[in-house]
């Protein structure tokens, strides 16, 4: 592993402070590009550990409805990936530390062009990609471009990948691994705790790699559980809430929006904070 | 593929025919797509399974559908043609199929291997209504639960399938993301699938999706193009000059030409929905219209936007009305073994009323641009050549939609 690797060394700071990482997602361009950047500039002072930005896609097909929304929204307001990519360049300027993963589907990277694109990632500060759409049976379109160019390959592990399937998938997974506590979609069903105790032991005996869980943590207190059990907690949906809580009837961001997500950004990094990992 | 010089050995192990196909899934559905492909790939190979399904395509679903001599409109167009022009048509009649389309076909392989799988719910997605009643009809047939997923402006379009569905058991959920069409059922249908992958089988309506989708629904609809090729025979003794399907995602047309597709004086045409016209933009032609990129588990010819967002499509017939194609045609496409053009709505409206009116049939709105672009190639063709168009489904479902276009008003639409 490379020693310029951020997700890396924030891994190794939060062993060392011995707490798991909390990871927080939003949507590029959500509710609009410069509403968003502010509100990106300002997660790793709320307490973001890491930074998961969703890349907007009109058919995004494992997400949810609140996630669905914030994808169209973003898109409505003219996002593009060549504007994600922009917002996380802005982002870098005044950001060194806090890793950022973009999340998303194939397609646009696919329409934007592989190789130039993980260039530009590289270049422009992202430090890992999550794609929904793209399993290891499909690791020659972008997984081995990508961490050629020196990106993170942040698998997901689900229900349903069995003993027999978890090496394939962890074969070429990067900077840590993504546990998916549910069957289903983002934003619906709420996290199974026991369920994850379990499933994130059993990934430990695989592999070496920091594990991080999402899909249906909502609050601090689901935050700071899973925290205790895995490496880090991903919060989504409820902070895309946030922000669709902040809305007025046009769609557009009501003065204070940052602010008032921010502060539920803090309390959910309050609860992983107050609490100490196994 | 070439150098085994056939064009029928597609997909590759991996799904691809060319460059198009795949598994673009996400990780949790990955582990039953590849128990799905396992399980056909042994219900292929049983004859037991191709029994069963023999005995339900007879006494269930009406197989073999006739092939019919269509001969006033083979006379209709032969007026405006040269003396030695006018090919002979004959309609392939899958609209007289059980349930009214071609559709029956691909579900009744599908659920059989549900079945075999122990699969206990069956869920589908629907644009028409034509594959989601014909879901409904086999999960009726053997007492299954079946949800299908359609979007809100089909189910105002279709709403005679509406009421057909549920009669037959079925929870029809309005799907209202995006523009509430077939691409956003399809998504939906996707993220019930992905939250229930243990219990759940998905039948996808049309020869697209992550492999083995694309190869096993035109397995199952190669039947039309088999029969096409054994009553052809019969009839003339002989293979067609050209044969013409209608295509959304394109199951009824990889249905009739795979079978031909290594007789290669056999000339494949595929018609796409050109909606209010190509220039227009709004439209259905992801061939003409569109580029290749990734949807929906496979990678495909989509209309998409230079960002790579998915753009609806438009077209006046709901099953037509999709941004993407199943992968082989796209792949068929770029080899140049089939050529796909494409018909307007206004071309498939006039169609609709020619066919009704001087062969008795009224055809689906999906076959009527099929009857289109027949209509303009016919009359090229020479009078002693043989045209087959695929009849794929019947137009009942589409008088309600039809006399709104033509401006008639129904009473109790």
């Amino acid at each position: 592993m490379s020693a310029d690797s951020r997700i890396e060394r924030r891994f190794a700071a939060l062993k060392a402070e011995g707490r798991g990482a909390f990871v927080a997602f939003v949507t590029a361009g959500d509710p609009d590009p410069e509403t968003a950047l502010e509100l990106l500039k300002g997660l790793p002072a709320a307490g973001a550990d890491l930074i998961e930005l969703g890349m907007p896609f009109s058919d995004p097909m494992a997400e949810g409805p609140p996630i669905q929304a914030s994808s169209l929204r973003a898109l409505k307001a003219g996002m593009t990936l060549t504007k994600t990519l922009e917002t996380v360049r802005a982002f870098r300027q005044g950001e060194a530390d806090t890793p950022i993963i973009l999340m998303g589907y194939y397609n646009p990277i696919y329409s934007y062009g592989v190789e130039r694109f993980v260039a530009d990632a590289r270049e422009a500060g992202v430090d890992g990609l999550i794609m929904v759409d793209l399993p290891p049976e499909e690791d020659q379109e972008l997984c081995e471009p990508a961490l050629d160019a020196g990106l993170h390959w942040i698998r997901l592990a689900t229900p349903t990948t069995d003993d027999q399937r978890l090496p394939v998938v962890l074969n070429k997974t990067s900077g840590f691994v993504y546990y998916v506590s549910i069957m289903g979609i983002t934003g619906t069903k709420a996290v199974p705790i026991d369920h994850v105790r379990e499933a994130v032991a059993r990934l430990r005996r695989h592999t070496e790699l920091p594990i991080a869980v999402g899909f249906g943590i909502r609050t601090p207190e689901d935050a700071a559980a899973i925290a205790q059990t895995a490496d880090a907690a991903v919060v989504g949906s409820s902070i895309v809430n946030a922000i669709k809580a902040e809305l007025d009837a046009d769609g557009k961001a009501k003065p204070g929006l940052v602010a008032k997500v921010l502060a539920f950004v803090e309390s959910l990094a309050d609860g992983v904070r107050g609490n100490r990992a196994a | 593929m070439e150098t085994l010089n056939t064009y029928r050995a597609g997909p590759d192990e991996d799904g691809h025919f060319g460059i198009f196909g795949g598994r673009f899934v996400a990780e949790t559905l990955m582990p039953l797509i590849l128990d799905v492909e396992r399980a056909y790939d042994a219900a292929r190979r049983d004859p037991s399974f191709q029994s069963e399904y023999d005995y339900y395509a007879k006494h269930y679903v009406g197989r073999p559908s006739p092939l019919y001599f269509a001969e006033r409109l083979t006379e209709e167009l032969r007026k405006g043609a040269a003396a030695d022009k006018g090919a002979k048509i004959y309609f392939k009649r899958d609209e007289l199929n059980h349930t009214g389309s071609h559709k029956a076909n691909n579900v009744l392989g599908q659920i059989l291997l549900a079945r075999r799988m122990g699969k206990t719910r069956i869920i589908a997605e629907t644009g028409a209504g034509q594959h989601g009643v014909a879901t409904a009809t086999f999960c009726a047939l053997f007492d299954l639960p079946c949800v299908v997923y359609m979007g809100t402006t089909d189910i105002e379009r279709q709403a005679p399938n509406v009421f057909r569905m549920k009669l037959l058991g079925a929870e029809v959920r309005s799907v209202t993301s995006g523009t509430g069409t077939l691409k956003d059922a399809m998504n939906d249908a996707l993220r019930d699938w992905v939250a229930n992958v243990e219990n759940t089988f998905y039948i996808i309506g049309t020869a697209a999706g992550p492999h083995p989708y694309p190869a096993m629904v035109r397995d199952f609809q190669s039947i039309i193009g088999r029969e096409v090729r054994e009553q052809l025979a019969e009839a003339e003794g002989r293979l067609p000059d050209a044969v013409v399907a209608c295509i959304g995602g394109g199951s009824n047309a990889i249905g009739l030409f795979h079978p031909f597709l290594d007789d290669t004086a056999v000339r494949i045409v595929g018609v796409e929905a050109a909606g209010h016209g190509i220039p227009t933009g709004e439209h259905a032609a992801s061939l003409t219209g569109g580029r290749p990129g990734v949807l929906h588990g496979n990678r495909t010819f989509l209309l998409q936007n230079d960002d790579g967002q998915i753009f609806d499509a438009h077209s006046i017939s709901a099953g037509l009305d999709y941004p993407g194609i199943g992968p082989e045609h796209s792949w068929l496409h770029e080899i140049g073994r089939a050529e796909y053009v494409s018909a307007t709505d206004a071309e498939a409206l006039a169609a609709f009323q020619l066919c009704s009116r001087i062969e008795g049939i009224i055809p689906a709105l999906e076959p009527a641009h099929a009857l289109a672009h027949v209509q303009k190639l016919a009359p090229q063709m020479g009078r002693d050549e043989i045209l087959v168009m695929n009849m794929c489904g019947r137009g009942d479902k589409d008088v309600f939609t039809v006399a709104n276009a033509l401006g008639v008003e129904l009473s109790g639409s």
